[in-house]
């Protein structure tokens, strides 16, 4: 059966198009009102927020959780202190990846973690003798995305504690009487903080925290917007950018950290004592350079991307919504050297971006390639360089 | 010496500092000069009530190049053009015309009015379409001479006429009928309701002493089109900040390149010897020295004050002498307490855009009648425009700012004059706005009002006209300023101009700063090869 996140009955009320998407077993908005572009320029021009409680929460506790963890996953969670959150990846043996998601540190010995998709039964079967306890509270937490230049300013208001609140770090607060969690973290590469409430007290900091942004700006955004910012911010998505591994019927299907362009989570492994589930073959891969793919940035040049249209006799289309499929990626030889993922157009860089694997010797910024798509029904190609992720990044997202 | 440059930039509007950025990215060591004390021309904002911004002149962004955005790099320097999620027609009868973002909805909102009008919108929406991919490489290109008989212009000519030969008849005949004709006679063929054309036909007189049933007012509305966001035209947006917040991104943008912009210098003229363009001379007597001086002021200035129109061709400055400016436009902007009342309509989302004051054509001419006669509209034509709703650094929270473009108040009155008038005008405009949005009154926190005179007096608009020199067909394309001087150069070499009097004309465009860069550029190389 269909769940209702806690926000369902506010939601609900908001949803002008009264449409409704499924996210993990919930009914989300794709959008609130007619157009996604509004609730994208809200999130980069005054603030946007959204229901993220569908995503599974795991809670790790116990005297051994930090080593457990630092087994499994495959970023350092002994860097990550108490107060402090860590985007993380686990892989399989042979150094793929799994999964991803964001960890709280709540506690030396007490972590949060977030997720797209289950994965209760994988890490349990990984406790073995470890003195870990694991608890599935994916129902026991709200989550309130708040996001964009002004999501500072607004939440201070209710939680003073937020004002000097480093990024990817977290707090303990009180809003509304109901004691949250919140940490500085989100899906949209911008400045934003994400709530973490007691389900039952879901509508008390919703009431509050949207009146505290009245006058300011600030609209609820869905799923469209949100992977508009997330494409601009370089995240990826799983079942979209990678796949599972453990879920994968072949390698093609299947990608290292490194091939995800994670390569910074292992500065340290050369040399370092980490071992954790991937770490050899992550080692090896690094040692002998036998990546296949680096994910990278693609950006479509503007003046060939018209022309291919205007020649045609068409208005070239400047489509906001993103394209999640393969488009190819061709040398200018015409061997294919990439495939991207993630396809959108960008408003705040008026430009047409992807996220795309390409070789490995071709990720390098400013490296061209040719990404295809069609126009008047035929396949066409238009020149795209490599670029740096994120694409579009703030400097109010870390200051 | 300090005092020497490659070019040196009269203005710094939006053209001056487009034009000095592409200079300075050319690697050229290049001076921007502006009269007031900052930059942006009539692109500014300014607080003139504390915690509220308002845009005194130009309001809203539509015709900006798009190359320009890509050439000059704008999205580093905080580019972000916010669309308007709505435009919204009040009527007088108490109903209204509401469009939104989603081509259905639209669509039964035309139908509420018209059945008719449904499908004609989506017919007229195309053929508008196709006249404007058929002009828009025009737009952006230098207009070709037509008078010169060198290979070049020979060249130009007949890729004009290769172009032009090009479309297919039903858009030529379209294009021609807009060139030419008038907005209501334009509108009748396809829409049979008032309130869809009077809500069309006010993009056609924007600006411009013509009526909607004066002929060339076709015009007005095609180019008022001609822009541009995010691949679909006729789309306007605010920019973040109001046009100051884009002409601030200008101005970063040049000086990234390393321009200079020097504030608060007045100048007095051009500096000319043999025929050739020196340097420029400040009010108070300062020199700059650079071989190549650009005007981004209008063609009056340009060619009649910069200048002595005696170092001039005769037939040249008898054409910027019946060059014709004669603003109608006057902007009367508001602080407001809350969001106006449209009593038919709750809540505040039919705000998020242009309010669009002109429910019929009669409405709109009868607006006109009084101006043909030298005198402003009892009931104007108002574009309203609540900006604070889409970008809430525009205002305190719950307060809006709301920027008023009127029409028609004719620069010359019959009667009297300006500075007599001002208050009295806006309080017609403020009458107007009350019987549409009773209460509307009583929000008000602060007024600013902006007359013809004004505008020439602040910004240096002859008389007021928001384009420098009206968008018609005499004034247009390879007649832009003058017949023969539509190719950014003037008699004077190494003066050149690049305003809003030069093609493609007036509007946020950057256009003519863009193709005049070009020119520059390559008349330099050809000097120096």
């Amino acid at each position: 059966m269909l769940l209702k996140t806690p926000f369902h009955d506010r939601v609900e009320a908001l949803n002008q198009t009264q449409l409704w998407n499924h996210w993990a077993g919930h009914l989300v908005v794709d959008k609130y009102q007619m157009s996604e572009k509004f609730e994208y320029f809200a999130i980069r021009n005054s603030a946007g927020f959204f229901d993220t409680s569908p995503l599974y929460k795991y809670r790790f506790s116990g005297r051994d959780v930090e080593s457990y963890l630092a087994g499994v996953l495959a970023r350092d969670i002994r860097r990550c202190r108490p107060g402090q959150a860590q985007y993380t990846i686990w892989c399989d043996d042979r150094g793929f990846v799994l999964e991803d998601g964001v960890i709280l540190r709540l506690g030396p010995d007490d972590f949060l973690l977030t997720t797209a998709e289950p994965n209760f039964a994988y890490f349990q079967r990984l406790v073995g003798r470890y003195q870990v306890e694991i608890e599935d509270v994916s129902t026991e937490y709200a989550g309130f995305a708040l996001q964009g230049p002004r999501s500072r300013k607004i939440l201070s208001a209710l939680a003073p504690e937020v004002e000097d609140l480093a990024y990817f770090h977290l707090t303990p607060a009180k809003i509304a009487g109901t004691p949250v969690t919140i940490s500085r973290t989100g899906f949209t590469g911008d400045l934003g903080y994400e709530v973490w409430i007691p389900s039952d007290g879901g509508l008390a900091v919703w009431d509050a925290i949207v009146a505290a942004g009245a006058g300011q700006g600030m609209i609820p955004f869905g799923q469209i917007a949100l992977l508009m910012a997330r494409i601009e911010a370089g995240l990826l998505l799983i079942n979209v950018d990678f796949e599972s591994s453990r879920f994968a019927f072949n390698d093609e299907h299947r990608s290292t950290p490194l091939e995800l362009g994670l390569g910074w989570m292992f500065k340290d492994l050369a040399e370092g004592d980490r071992n954790f589930i991937g770490a050899r073959a992550i080692r090896a891969e690094m040692a002998n350079g036998s990546s296949r793919w680096k994910l990278m940035g693609l950006v479509v040049d503007y003046q060939e991307y018209d022309r291919l249209y205007q020649g045609a006799g068409l208005v070239p289309p400047k489509d906001h919504t993103p394209v999640h499929g393969d488009m190819m990626v061709y040398g200018d030889d015409g061997t294919r050297v990439g495939y991207a993922t993630s396809f959108s157009y960008s408003p705040m860089l008026q430009r047409h971006i992807a996220l795309a694997r390409v070789r490995p010797d071709l990720a390098k910024v400013g490296t061209r390639v040719n990404l295809e798509f069609t126009v008047n029904h035929r396949y066409v190609q238009v020149g795209a360089h490599v670029a740096r992720l994120p694409l579009y990044n703030p400097e109010r997202k870390t200051a | 010496m300090t005092n020497s440059y490659d070019a040196i930039v009269i203005g710094g509007g939006h053209n001056g500092l487009t034009n000095g950025a592409y200079l300075a990215k050319a690697g050229l060591r290049t001076l921007i000069l502006e009269r007031r004390h900052l930059v942006g021309g009539a692109a500014i904002t300014e607080e003139l009530h504390p915690g509220f911004q308002f845009t005194t002149f130009s309001y809203a962004l539509s015709l900006l190049r798009p190359d320009i955005i890509h050439e000059l790099e704008l999205t580093k320097h905080g580019f972000m053009p916010l669309l308007m999620p709505s435009t919204f027609a009040p009527m007088e009868n108490g109903d209204y015309l509401l469009m939104g973002q989603d081509r259905n909805e639209n669509l039964r909102e035309i139908a509420r009015h018209s059945s008719h009008d449904a499908d004609a919108y989506e017919q007229y929406d195309h053929d508008m379409t196709m006249v404007i991919q058929a002009v828009k490489p025009l737009f952006d290109k230098v207009p070709p001479n037509v008078f010169g008989k060198s290979p070049e212009d020979l060249m130009e000519m007949a890729e004009l006429a290769q172009h032009l030969r090009g479309l297919e008849s039903r858009v030529m005949h379209n294009l021609v009928r807009l060139i030419t004709g008038s907005v209501a006679d334009f509108l009748d063929d396809y829409f049979e309701s008032d309130i869809i054309k009077g809500w069309i036909a006010s993009s056609g007189i924007i600006g411009s002493k013509v009526g909607p049933m004066s002929q060339g007012s076709g015009l007005v509305l095609l180019f008022h089109n001609m822009g541009e966001h995010d691949g679909s035209f006729g789309s306007w947006a605010f920019h973040k900040g109001g046009n100051g917040g884009f002409t601030q991104v200008l101005a970063r943008a040049a000086q990234s390149f390393g321009a200079e912009i020097r504030l608060d210098s007045t100048v007095s003229h051009v500096i000319t010897r043999d025929g050739k363009a020196m340097g420029v001379a400040l009010d108070d007597g300062t020199e700059f020295r650079a071989g190549i001086v650009v005007s981004a002021a209008d063609p009056r200035r340009t060619f009649m004050e910069f200048v002595d129109p005696r170092e001039l061709p005769s037939d040249l400055v008898d054409s910027i002498e019946r060059y014709r400016f004669q603003g109608v436009s006057s902007k009367v902007n508001f602080a407001l307490d809350g969001l106006p009342t449209f009593p038919t309509l709750e809540g505040g989302d039919h705000f998020r855009g242009f309010t669009n004051i002109g429910p019929s054509l009669e409405y709109i001419e009868r607006a006109f009648d009084e101006a043909k006669y030298g005198w402003y509209s009892t009931r104007p034509y108002i574009d309203g425009a609540i900006q604070s709703t889409i970008d809430p650094d525009m205002a305190p929270p719950g307060k809006h700012v709301m920027s008023c473009f009127v029409q028609y108040t004719p620069y010359h009155l019959a009667r009297s004059d300006w500075d007599t008038e001002r208050e009295q005008m806006a309080d017609q405009v403020q009458a107007t706005l009350e019987s549409f949005f009773p209460g509307f009154g009583s929000l008000v926190l602060h007024r600013e009002v902006v007359t013809p005179l004004d505008i020439e007096r602040v910004a240096g608009l002859p008389e007021g006209n928001i384009f420098h020199g009206e968008l018609f067909g005499p004034q247009m394309f390879f007649f832009r300023p003058a017949p023969g001087w539509s190719q950014y150069r003037t008699p004077i070499e190494g003066y050149y101009q690049c305003g809003s009097g030069t093609h493609p004309g007036g509007c946020v465009t950057g256009g003519p700063a863009r193709l005049a860069s070009r020119q520059i550029l390559k008349d330099l190389d050809a000097r120096r090869s």
